[in-house]
């Protein structure tokens, strides 16, 4: 059994220490972190940790953050003439720092904005994925303006923001105040963020993720329209936790009579009382 | 790391109350075989569907090779994870990532090796001492604590220890005090070479600045709060000096959990030093 893809951390451009400890704090279901994107910088990245992953065969989505257009285009542009990138991943859930800080995911047009221009710089045939966040009164409308700035497919959701407050010390638990909200916690968000964009661009693939950890948790977020299903906090509990959520998926898959993924993507968009098999114009993504 | 550590679902053998401590024995073999002293494991808390996602970390105590390898924990009940691993009874299985970290170094003549563990600290020296004496290393031990229930393996060390000597903050054994105000003395005494250290930061800071002032090496094990254990979370970091100068924000579960003390920015702990590679303010960030 292979795993589709690994997804890096976001890579920025200069080598960043992130934030200060404690930057963890365990929640119901939940971990709330503010680790502040501590990486290498974008040429340890391409030096090192990508020649590492390809030699393992691994596919490789590489994740860039930054805090202008001009920065993820760049970082782009150096993945450009990388062998060995599958896609480019946008996490839009960075500061724009020309625009006070406001996250790019917050607004549409900064989003398409920078979608457009990672698109522009990368090879035509890498997909450019943009993530969004949670955190917006409309996600459907700022899918909307990533895909008309180029996005081939959209990752959804990144932490929402959240806080834990220590009763101990009476401090905010993590050091930097707030932090990202993962694990089962925020699955029923996802979930939803998920139904309502398929449901307003069915034809654009979703890769679904928020709180998975098993396979009916990655069978949900398919029903809801993903046609990929990424893990992030259960590898915390249980490192093997990908192979065994793959086998899970495909015995859930088996047991329901789908011959293939595609088949059950978006399907409890069906109206009540049809068919299981309600949907069969979905093609299988690229991705 | 000595090779990649393996997930297993271990059983508990038995389950004892040593002193303030809960210690724990689990058949665990691929874990237990390939341990070497200061590697720790990454327990899974609350049972199946538990809402505690992250793994808890542990020292490992002791290993043995009964039923294809145990290893023995020591923990105290600090909050709900460790409060479900101290109900564990005999017969309960246990899921555990090990072995995991950077454990100490040895070194390769034999010397005379301080050891100086607060509290369950000193739970990951003994397989330390048992290590350095088959090396032919002399060792003398400094055990702490806040109160004598809370000295671990005191019987122990006297057995193993050229010396030992132990230090409580109310008196209760020992010396009154704590461990970095004994140390000087046997550090003199015993003419040692090098001190290795296990316990709370604020403890190993002390005892790192008494090895320096006497320019003797010195290895301390760190505890920093962590989430995975494997390297991947990024929320376990610590600002060490590395050989080229430049601080890094380190991982303690993989680059560590023993850092040269010296190379430790002990008084940077929790913060982002301004001279650490990729700081706020520098040049780029
Ligand atoms: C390398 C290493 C070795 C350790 N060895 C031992 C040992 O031998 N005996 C022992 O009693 N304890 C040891 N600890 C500390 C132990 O991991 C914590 O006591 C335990 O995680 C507390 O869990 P809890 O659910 O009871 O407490 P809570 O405070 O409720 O834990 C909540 C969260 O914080 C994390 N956390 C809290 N305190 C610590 C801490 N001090 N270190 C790391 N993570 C923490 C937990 O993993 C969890 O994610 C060690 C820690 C590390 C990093
Ligand atoms: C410790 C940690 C670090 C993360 N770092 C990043 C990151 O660098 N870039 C990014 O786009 N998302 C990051 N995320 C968010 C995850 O990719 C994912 O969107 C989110 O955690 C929800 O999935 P999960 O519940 O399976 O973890 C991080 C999450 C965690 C817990
Ligand atoms: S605990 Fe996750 S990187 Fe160290």
């Amino acid at each position: 059994m292979r795993l589709g893809a690994f997804t890096t951390r976001s890579i920025t451009m200069a080598p960043r220490a992130g934030r200060p400890t404690p930057r963890m704090a365990e929640t119901p279901s939940g971990l709330l972190n503010a680790v502040g994107l501590q990486g290498p910088g974008i040429e340890a990245f391409l030096t090192q940790e990508l020649p590492w992953l390809a030699e393992r065969g691994a596919r490789t989505v590489v994740s860039i953050g930054g805090g202008t257009v001009a920065e993820y285009t760049a970082l782009a542009r150096r993945l450009a003439d990388a062998p060995g990138v599958t896609a480019v991943e946008v996490n839009l859930s960075c500061p724009n720092v020309e625009d006070r800080g406001r996250v790019f995911a917050r607004d549409g047009s900064s989003a398409a904005e920078v979608i457009a221009s990672v698109r522009a710089a990368t090879r035509y045939d890498v997909p450019v994925i943009a993530k969004l966040t949670p955190d917006v009164a409309d996600i459907v409308a700022v899918a909307r303006s990533c895909v008309d700035g180029g996005a081939d497919a959209l990752a959804m959701i990144n932490t929402p923001v959240g806080m834990s407050i220590d009763v101990e010390t009476m401090r905010p638990s993590l050091a930097a105040g707030t932090g990202g909200l993962s694990g089962p916690a925020v699955r029923p968000l996802a979930v939803r963020c998920v139904w309502q964009v398929h449901a307003a661009l069915p034809g654009v693939p979703i890769i679904g993720m928020g709180g998975v950890t098993t396979g009916r948790d990655a069978l949900e977020f398919v029903l809801a329209g993903a046609c990929a299903v990424a893990v992030g906090t259960a590898l915390f509990h249980d490192p093997y936790a990908c192979p065994r959520i793959m086998r899970e998926l495909e015995e859930l898959l088996t047991e329901r009579g789908f011959d293939r993924l595609a088949d059950a993507v978006g399907l409890a968009h069906r109206p009540p009382g049809s068919g299981p098999r309600g949907r069969t114009d979905l093609e299988e993504s690229s991705l | 790391m000595a090779g990649s550590p393996v997930q297993v679902t271990g059983t508990v053998l038995t389950t004892r109350r040593v002193d303030a401590y809960h210690a724990l024995t689990v058949v665990a073999p691929g874990v237990a075989d390939r341990s070497r002293p200061g590697h720790f494991v990454g327990v899974a808390v609350g049972g199946p569907g538990t809402s505690m996602l992250t793994r808890r970390a542990f020292a490992v105590h002791d290993v043995k090779p009964d039923y294809g390898g145990t290893v023995e924990l020591v923990f105290s009940v600090r909050g709900p994870g460790t409060a479900w691993l101290a109900d564990l009874r005999a017969r309960d299985t246990l899921d555990l990532v090990g072995p995991l970290g950077r454990p100490f170094p040895l070194p390769r003549d034999p010397c005379t090796c301080v050891l100086v563990g607060s509290e369950y600290g000193s739970a990951s020296l003994f397989a330390l001492g048992d290590a350095l004496q088959r090396r032919g290393c002399r060792i003398d031990f400094v055990l702490g604590a806040p109160s004598a229930d809370r000295v671990f393996g005191a019987l122990r060390a006297r057995r193993m220890g050229e010396t030992t000597t132990l230090t409580t903050e109310d008196g209760s054994l020992g010396m009154r005090g704590k461990v970095t105000d004994v140390l000087p003395g046997v550090i003199a005494d015993a003419r040692a070479d090098v001190v290795y250290a296990c316990g709370p930061m604020e403890m190993l800071r002390g005892v790192t600045s008494v090895a320096v002032e006497f320019d003797i090496p010195v290895q301390v094990a760190v505890e920093e709060a962590m989430a995975c254990g494997i390297g991947v979370c990024m929320t376990c970091v610590l600002p060490v000096i590395g050989d080229d100068g430049v601080t890094r924000m380190v991982r303690a579960c993989v680059d560590g959990p023993v850092f040269r003390g010296e190379r430790v920015r002990f008084d940077d702990v929790g913060t982002i030093p301004f001279d650490a590679l990729g700081a706020p303010g520098g040049r780029h960030a």
